[in-house]
């Protein structure tokens, strides 16, 4: 049986908000296109979660919002995370627009594009249309229609050629209006050879409830490295429904790492697609649940090139009532010769009613390929407690260790100093410490 | 002032059955008191009850540490009163290292803002390492994890210099130990030996005591002690073992409920 989605917004005046904003043709048809596909497609298929019972339905609607002129007009609740980016490249959206967007020189004059997207689709529209929703595509389900249809602010990263950018580039999306839709779209597109680290933060302040529905689209040239690294912090009055893809040429490398630190329901999805031979994918996923969260965590790997070596990590710590659905799906396609897929989810439950449930998943079509996963589900263990108390540690300082030791060997690994320090901190705050 | 460690009618069961069936000790500081018994004595009971194992129930006795109460403290709050138990297993968990864990066992009882400064403590533990002919590279290891047998040992004993107690409880430390090893770990122990520090060494081989000098030597057997005597007592059961004690007591099993 086919359930009706309820449309937030009707043609007319999607093709409206379209031109109002001065959107190119193209965009508006794709628009439109996008929102007929939303009302005939179902919602996504998620392992053991209903998120048809998710508040999912809160998309709000458009509204601008007043540029800010300088960082120390930056709203309080992301003031921290933007402190220190002066002089490097930041992008802030709040609510349903950029307010704040700076690019270092030095980046402009190598011809890096670092720009929200809805100013891109006017000034580089023939690079962006080639790539937009191309790697999470609007006909997958009904979320990712809607997204398509809505989708605002957002994020157009363009890496020319050849172009090492040191320095990581930085965006932040912050939802506090709950009137306001809040669905912005990241699109990074790496030229061959090039290297680049992009890092952005979600955050929310609001009384209301509203959903967050993001894309991200990822493609990385041949040769070329992405470093994508995002924290999502949203607060218990946003749902966040993410998805991420990368598309990766030959020889090019993803390397994602990620952050759930949100206090709200959850379904993410981050895919790496090595469609080119040589290509790689590294995936690190961090979550903490509390309270009464549900959580969906979903990384893939598909593997089409042949000698491609995937690795996806999640470590996830429950407490409370939280619930979580981990998913690693990794597949190898028919010649994808020699290719290496290993994934390993790990849930650590503080409570009796926290819910922890990890499911590995391999499918191959290739005999001439290596795989392998590794899942396990468990309480933190007494024996372990015991002697650490035994050595005069209180309870509380042993809990805290053993927790840390367990998420630690995949935050030891991200090569940045401050997201590090960064999650080190969310976590403590998520374990209500 | 030397610690007295008291030990009265000590009544311990796991999983209901009781397996201490009161056992009665007194030592003080600058004493060695060696525990020796066939398996199944009661012995890593005696241990694990001493420091408030959670699967391990005292049901009657008294322990008291220098005047205070032993048994009403928490597992933490024995160790920072001056216990340690050198542990037979040693737990392994990942992710916490060696030093992050040392360091954190330091500050337990410190008060807060007079921390151990990080340089100060890595020169105690580096040093202390080379005392115990440690590879430095186990500061930065994850707790135990992938340590062989002698390396968890070692790192126990070096766990008991740094933290430095008034009683140490010294758990078949000599269990799976090549005869170096055991050397080295004795010398730890002789090292930390001082007028106001008291041993109890439970093993199940006088080997042991060859390298540390016991001063008083118990027999375990049923749950409590049958027998004491001076060090002359372990050279008697290396040469004859055990079957002479029983028949002097009388006993047909030494292990823990078989006798009724």
């Amino acid at each position: 049986m086919m359930t009706q989605t309820i449309l937030p917004v009707d043609a007319g005046r999607l093709s409206e908000l379209s031109l109002r904003s001065g959107e190119p043709e193209w965009l508006k048809e794709s628009r439109l296109k996008a929102l007929e596909l939303a009302a005939e497609l179902e919602l996504p298929k998620l392992e053991k979660t209903r998120i048809e019972r998710w508040n999912i339905h809160q998309y709000g609607s458009y509204k601008e919002s007043a540029a800010i002129a300088a960082l120390n007009e930056a709203p309080s609740s992301i003031a921290a995370i933007v402190g220190s980016a002066e002089e490097g490249s930041l992008i802030i959206q709040r609510n349903s627009g950029a307010v704040y967007t700076r690019l270092a020189p030095e980046l402009a004059e190598q011809g890096v594009i670092f720009t929200d997207l809805q100013t891109a689709v006017k000034e580089h529209g023939e690079l962006v249309q080639r790539y937009l929703h191309t790697a999470v595509k609007p006909e997958e389900h009904s979320v990712a229609a809607l997204h398509a249809a809505l989708w605002n602010g957002g994020v157009f990263l363009y890496i020319p050629k050849n172009v090492v950018v040191e320095t990581p580039v930085q965006a932040v999306f912050l939802t506090d209006d709950a009137e306001a839709a809040f669905a912005p779209h990241v699109l990074i597109v790496a030229d061959s050879n090039s290297s680049v680290t992009y890092v952005d933060n979600y955050v929310s302040g609001k009384n209301d409830a509203g959903l967050h529905n993001g894309a991200v689209e990822v493609f990385v040239g041949a040769g070329a490295k992405v470093r994508f690294a995002t924290v999502h912090q949203f607060g218990a009055d946003t749902t966040d429904v993410t998805y991420r893809r990368a598309i990766v040429e030959n020889d090019g490398t993803v390397e994602w790492i990620v952050g759930e630190m949100n206090d709200g329901d959850t379904a993410s999805d981050t895919k790496s697609v090595l469609k080119g031979s040589g290509a790689s994918s590294d995936a690190k996923v961090i979550a903490v649940g509390s309270g009464s969260q549900k959580l969906n965590y979903t990384t893939q790997a598909q593997h089409f090139g042949k000698n491609t070596p995937s690795n996806m990590i999640t470590r996830a710590v429950m407490r409370e009532s939280a619930t979580s659905i981990i998913n690693g799906i990794t597949k190898i396609e028919k010649g994808a010769t020699r290719a290496d897929g290993q994934q390993t989810e790990k849930v650590l439950m503080l409570s009796p009613k926290a819910r922890g449930d990890a499911n590995p998943i391999l499918l191959i079509d290739e005999d001439d390929v290596t795989a392998g996963h590794a899942a396990s589900v468990g309480q933190v263990n007494p024996e372990q407690i015991y002697y650490l108390m035994s050595r005069g540690i209180s309870r509380a300082d042993a809990e805290r260790l053993v927790i840390y030791g367990f998420l630690a060997p995949v935050v030891s690994q991200i090569p940045l100093e401050g997201l590090r320090e960064q999650l080190k901190s969310l976590v403590e705050r998520k374990l209500g410490q | 002032m030397a610690a007295e460690f008291v030990i009265e009618g000590l009544k311990a069961t796991i999983e209901g059955k009781e397996i201490l069936k009161g056992f009665n000790l007194q030592m003080k500081g600058g004493e060695v008191h060696a525990i020796m018994g066939p398996n199944g004595t009661g012995k890593s009971t005696l241990a694990s009850s001493l420091m408030g194992h959670p699967k391990y129930e005292v049901t009657e006795g008294t322990v008291t540490l220098e005047g205070e109460d032993v048994l009403e403290m928490a597992v933490d709050e024995r160790a920072r009163a001056g216990l340690f138990l050198a542990m037979q297993y040693p737990s392994e968990i990942a992710g916490v290292t060696n030093s992050d864990f040392l360091r954190s066992a330091i500050n337990a009882r410190r008060e807060e803002g007079s921390e151990i400064s990080l340089i100060k403590f890595i020169r105690q533990m580096e040093g202390k390492m080379k005392e115990l002919e440690m590879n430095p590279e186990f500061m930065h290891r994850y707790l135990n994890e992938g340590f062989s047998g002698g390396e968890k040992k070692r790192n126990e004993i070096l766990q008991m210099m740094l933290l430095e107690p008034k009683i140490v409880i010294l758990d078949e430390i000599d269990s799976g130990l090549d005869i170096d090893a055991l050397r080295v770990v004795a010398q730890g122990v002789n090292a930390m030996r001082s007028e106001d520090r008291g041993f109890l060494v439970i093993t199940h081989y006088q080997r042991l005591l060859n390298y540390i000098k016991p001063d008083f030597v118990h027999i375990m057997m049923q749950g409590r002690i049958v027998k004491s005597g001076g060090p002359e007592l372990a050279e008697r059961l290396e040469a004859e073992g055990y079957e002479w004690v029983k028949e002097e007591l009388g006993i047909e099993d030494e292990t823990v409920g078989q006798e009724a």
